[in-house]
């Protein structure tokens, strides 16, 4: 157990330094330099620009002193955000993002399995179908489309929700919904064919034989084994809520860390890229692995190796 | 005669009658009631019961030819700025387009209106649709090709070239996609604009840079999970004994997997390309919402949608349009290929 928790984490190190490497240089392919879109900036003003923030050395060069500052936790400064550095921006921006992501997946994950049980109980019936449809057709929104719909409803037509930002409470639900629509169906889907296939096993026939409820049933011993699937979602889902904010936070201008991004790639913030990436890469490694080892609580049959 | 004879049990004689040609009776036993039903046969007679896909498959033929078909008889181009047509609300008509109608002539009616510079936002719509396709269909074929290549290679050689691909597919799973699609998207337009001036390589611009580069983005990125899932059918079937005669036959390795692994796995491949092409198009259009996925003035769903945004208020048919179509296409796809997963492929759930 040790040993897979030490492998997987040394694996999650190499990946992180996989794609920090991969982003340096993909982002230097990106032509155009982050000093060129400034009005009035003499070449020479330009040169002791790119002077100072080491955009004269050598492309390799400059990738050794970014991991360099790298390992030492040192994210460097935004080019374009006088006077912030990127830990800086990261720190204030990323828990926006996180709070919305989070609500958003426990929302998913709450409401997905019971509607999934539930479903999965009352295979054929009119519950079910319900379930199902709407399932179905919510995998097939995507979450722009839904949240410019929830926006024209609620806040243009009905005028009951504000339309931006995120000052009040109030304000989370709309961003919530557009963001958990998705997740909730696929989960509620997932969970029903899981749970589906553990009602025919024969352990919940003995559970039923010797009187256990069908609450009890359901909730206790098949929830259990079916919601397997539903966690092994829970990793990618955690990293699709968070790049999948993107846009939402482009909607509904919340000032998040995606917001952020992409407007550093349009700006070629180089360092700010850069942070932003690594930052949010290893943040979804490390919920990768968490929930690896989670997997082995949950089925103490999975041996891991 | 020989009946008479005592048949002494050790001779070697044979018993004529056991040679006697069949009668018609016994014959008719053995003519085969049903006929032989092949895979497809099979399959598709599944497909065939399934109503919702059936259902889905009729959608999909139509937005086909909405989409490839249409835009080629109809009466405005998708670029053709109309003058004094602008912002028209859905089946209305300009003015000089009310004087025309007034001598006589007949005008093609903007069924959706049009949109800030004039342009029909039916056709553009459809264009969109078109766009969205295309990238959705091109990419899965190039996921389809680039993932059952690697795949079947990690899953028939095993070991070092396995472990050194399967590490790969990993990693490619950790990594945050939509990050590196944004970063490559940006990354790949400008050495493909230059590659398009480079005579014999004219057709990127006919393309587009941008939707070159999704391309490419696609089939770098999005082969890993087509990649597991071949590998694994490989693995299993390798197994077979068909395998180990087609090899002592001196079949050569890329024979094999060509010939009898690939043709065995082909309902997984189908199945897996058909759920892949909603995924393209749900990413394409999330990019070109952000505005880097298609270039203007060629339209998307996602660009459409996008644009549509600013006028909400005044406008809101404006988003509806590529909303539904957006969500007509993705449902149609998603259920067509669950059925197809049904028919072909009872096993994988």
């Amino acid at each position: 157990m040790a040993k897979y928790i030490v492998k997987r984490i040394l694996f999650g190190i190499a990946t992180a330094f996989i794609v920090a490497t991969l982003t340096f240089f993909i982002m230097n392919l990106v032509p155009g330099g982050p000093f060129l879109s400034e009005k009035a900036v003499t070449p020479a003003a330009q040169e002791a620009l790119e002077a100072k923030y080491g955009l004269d050395k050598p492309l390799f060069q400059q990738y050794l002193t970014y991991m360099g500052d790298l390992v030492h936790g040192d994210l460097g400064d935004s080019l374009k955000k006088r006077g912030f550095t990127v830990n800086r921006i990261i720190e204030t921006k990323f828990p926006v993002s996180a709070k919305l992501g989070g609500i958003a997946m426990l929302v998913a994950f709450f409401l997905g399995v019971p509607l999934g049980c539930i479903a999965a109980y009352k295979r054929s019936k009119l519950v079910d179908n319900i379930i199902i449809v709407f399932s179905t057709a919510g995998i097939a929104i995507p979450s722009f489309l839904s949240s410019t719909l929830l926006m024209y409803i609620f806040s243009t037509k009905l005028g009951l929700l504000p339309s931006l930002g995120l000052s009040e409470p109030k304000s989370y639900i709309m961003p919530v919904i557009a963001l958990a629509l998705y997740p909730t169906c696929y989960i509620a889907r997932l969970m029903r064919s899981s749970m589906l296939d553990v009602i025919g096993q024969d352990y919940m026939r003995t559970a039923r034989a010797k009187g256990v409820s069908t609450f009890l049933m359901i909730f206790k011993h098949a929830l259990r084994n079916a919601i397997l699937p539903v966690v092994t979602y829970m990793g990618p889902l955690l990293a699709s809520l968070m790049t999948g904010s993107f846009i939402i936070e482009k909607i509904f201008t919340i000032p998040g860390l995606g917001h952020e991004f992409v407007g550093a790639i349009t700006s070629r913030d180089y360092p700010l890229i850069m942070g932003t990436t690594i930052f949010l890469a290893t943040f979804i490694i490390i919920m990768n692995v968490v929930v690896d080892i989670l997997y082995a609580f949950i089925d103490p049959r999975i041996k891991l190796k | 005669m020989m009946e008479e004879k005592k048949k002494n049990i050790l001779s070697m004689q044979l018993n004529v009658d056991d040679f006697v040609p069949a009668s018609p009776d016994e014959k008719e036993s053995l003519v085969v009631m049903r006929e032989s039903v092949n895979f497809w046969q099979d399959g598709f007679r599944r497909l065939r019961r399934n109503k919702i896909a059936m259902t889905a498959l009729v959608v999909v033929i139509i937005m086909l030819i909405l989409a490839f078909i249409v835009p080629l008889f109809y009466p405005y181009g998708y670029e053709q700025q109309i003058k004094g047509a602008e912002r028209l609300a859905p089946m209305q008509y300009s003015e000089t387009e009310l004087e025309a109608i007034a001598n006589g002539e007949s005008v093609f009616p903007h069924i959706l209106g049009t949109d800030q510079n004039g342009r029909d936002y039916c056709i553009r719509v459809l264009v969109g649709a078109r766009v969205s396709m295309t990238v959705g269909i091109v990419a899965s074929a190039l996921i389809l090709l680039i993932g059952a290549t690697i795949g079947a290679i990690a899953g028939f050689f095993g070991g070092m070239v396995d472990m050194i691909i399967m590490r790969i597919v990993d990693i490619l799973y950790t990594v945050p996609d939509v990050l590196i699609i944004i970063l490559l998207a940006q990354a790949l337009q400008y050495p493909l604009q230059s590659l398009a001036q480079v005579p014999g390589f004219s057709w990127i611009t006919a393309m587009g840079p941008n939707m070159m580069s999704m391309f490419v983005v696609f089939a770098l990125l999005y082969w890993v999970g087509m990649a597991r899932i071949v590998r694994g059918q490989i693995m299993v079937l390798k197994q077979n004994e068909y395998v180990t005669a087609a090899k002592a036959l001196g079949a050569t390795n890329g024979r094999v997997i060509k010939k009898h692994l690939i043709t065995n796995c082909i309902g997984t491949l189908i199945v897996t390309t058909t759920l892949q092409i909603p995924s393209s198009i749900f990413t394409e259009s999330f990019l070109s919402f952000l505005g880097i996925g298609v270039q203007a003035p060629m339209p998307s769903l996602g660009s459409l949608a996008s644009a549509a945004l600013n006028g909400l208020q005044t406008y809101p048919e404006k988003l509806f349009a590529p909303a539904v179509m957006i969500f007509i296409i993705i449902l149609s796809f998603n259920l067509l290929g669950d059925g197809l997963r049904d028919a072909f492929d009872p096993k994988m759930k």
